[in-house]
């Protein structure tokens, strides 16, 4: 006999992404899931946009790897809230970490969230965490086929960050290649060329993400 | 990796459904898959396999459906069927202004069981207590 099941295979995270999606908005916070792969700089965006907020925005940072404090504990030294997830081999955040994870931070004295994914193209794109944004970081060392090899993460961007974009000449990055894959999977993502290193770009980034976390606070103010 | 998380949750939601239906035995359950969800097949059987041991569902066979992402052309309008890593120009016109869509599908569409319980009434009638 055959039954009909018909239901998402992720459905019970989702129904926690859901309910920290709840959480974030009952507190009024923009959070960002920040995916990448290993070394294309997760960390350093958090810290350049960190070291430009406009005075009174402030963010929380939750840190997921797979073994080790060390980027808590350099988001720690500059005096910003972090809690780190250590997923001992799982090669992705998921919803009920991030629930545990938003117990440990002081939710109603931040306006943004970082939430760094484990360093992976791959398996992060499938499990919703309840952010409200999801960024892709690429890097120029890379190389620019990426979207081509890992369409399933570029597809769910709402902005796609290209760091080391002060390495473009060097490497011979071909951004018209990378931009053409991009847009075959998501038209609409903004893409961010910059250099967290010698901070070209940045300005352009943090102008769209405070743009994202102004109209969230307007919405909420039109609705209440 | 993530294949293990995935089959867990394969499991669980066959296991429901089951339960449900009071179906003792669980043989078969149907996937969607889409192609761009990136996971392996063999990896998710394997997983099952190790999972549902002790369970209803123990050697039960999983079936993948793989659901497709096509590609059409901006320029022609020529659809085509795509897989990862995408193919950057249309093979019809040449043009590489391309549209993806699909081949995003996770889902447990069914599961087919066996001695099933026939005594699924027993919910509805309180005489049966």
């Amino acid at each position: 006999m055959r039954l009909k099941v018909e239901k998402q295979i992720l459905s019970a995270n989702d129904a926690v992404a859901m309910q920290n999606r709840a959480r974030l908005d009952a507190t009024q916070v923009l959070a960002i899931n920040v995916m990448a792969s290993p070394g294309a700089g997760k960390t350093s965006l958090i810290l350049a946009t960190a070291d430009r907020l406009p005075h009174g925005i402030r963010m929380a940072v939750i840190e997921g790897d797979l073994a080790s404090r060390i980027d808590a504990d350099l988001i720690a030294t500059r005096g910003i809230p972090v809690t780190q997830i250590n997923t001992g081999g799982t090669c992705h955040l998921d919803a009920p970490m991030i629930r545990a994870a938003l117990d440990q931070l002081p939710l109603e004295n931040v306006h943004l969230l970082f939430i760094e994914n484990v360093g992976n193209l791959v398996c992060p794109a499938e499990f919703e965490l309840g952010a409200h944004l999801a960024i892709v970081v690429a890097s120029t060392p890379e190389g620019h086929d990426k979207p081509y090899k890992y369409p399933g993460m570029f597809a769910r961007a709402d902005a796609v960050i290209l760091n080391k974009a002060d390495l473009l000449d060097v490497l011979g990055f071909d951004m018209a290649y990378f931009e053409r894959g991009l847009r075959m999977v998501n038209p609409a993502a903004p893409i961010f060329a910059l250099s967290c290193r010698t901070g070209q770009g940045v300005e352009d980034w943090l102008a769209w993400l405070l743009r994202r976390l102004n109209h969230d606070e307007d919405s909420t103010a039109a609705s209440a | 990796m993530h294949e293990l998380a995935i089959t867990e949750n394969i499991l669980a939601l066959a296991l429901e459904a089951a339960q449900k239906a009071n179906a003792r035995h669980i043989t078969a359950i149907h996937l969607v898959i889409g192609d761009l969800s990136s996971f392996v097949d063999e990896s998710v059987q394997f997983y099952f396999d190790l999972l549902s041991q002790g369970t209803i569902a123990e050697g039960a066979v999983l079936h993948f459906r793989r659901e497709h992402a096509m590609a059409t052309c901006r320029a022609c309008g020529h659809r085509f069927q795509v897989n990862p890593p995408l193919v950057p120009i249309c093979p019809n016109c040449g043009d590489y202004h391309l549209e993806v869509k699909g081949g995003q599908g996770l889902t447990v569409d069914s599961i087919e069981v066996s001695d099933n319980d026939e005594t699924e009434s027993r919910e509805t009638n309180p005489q049966c207590e």
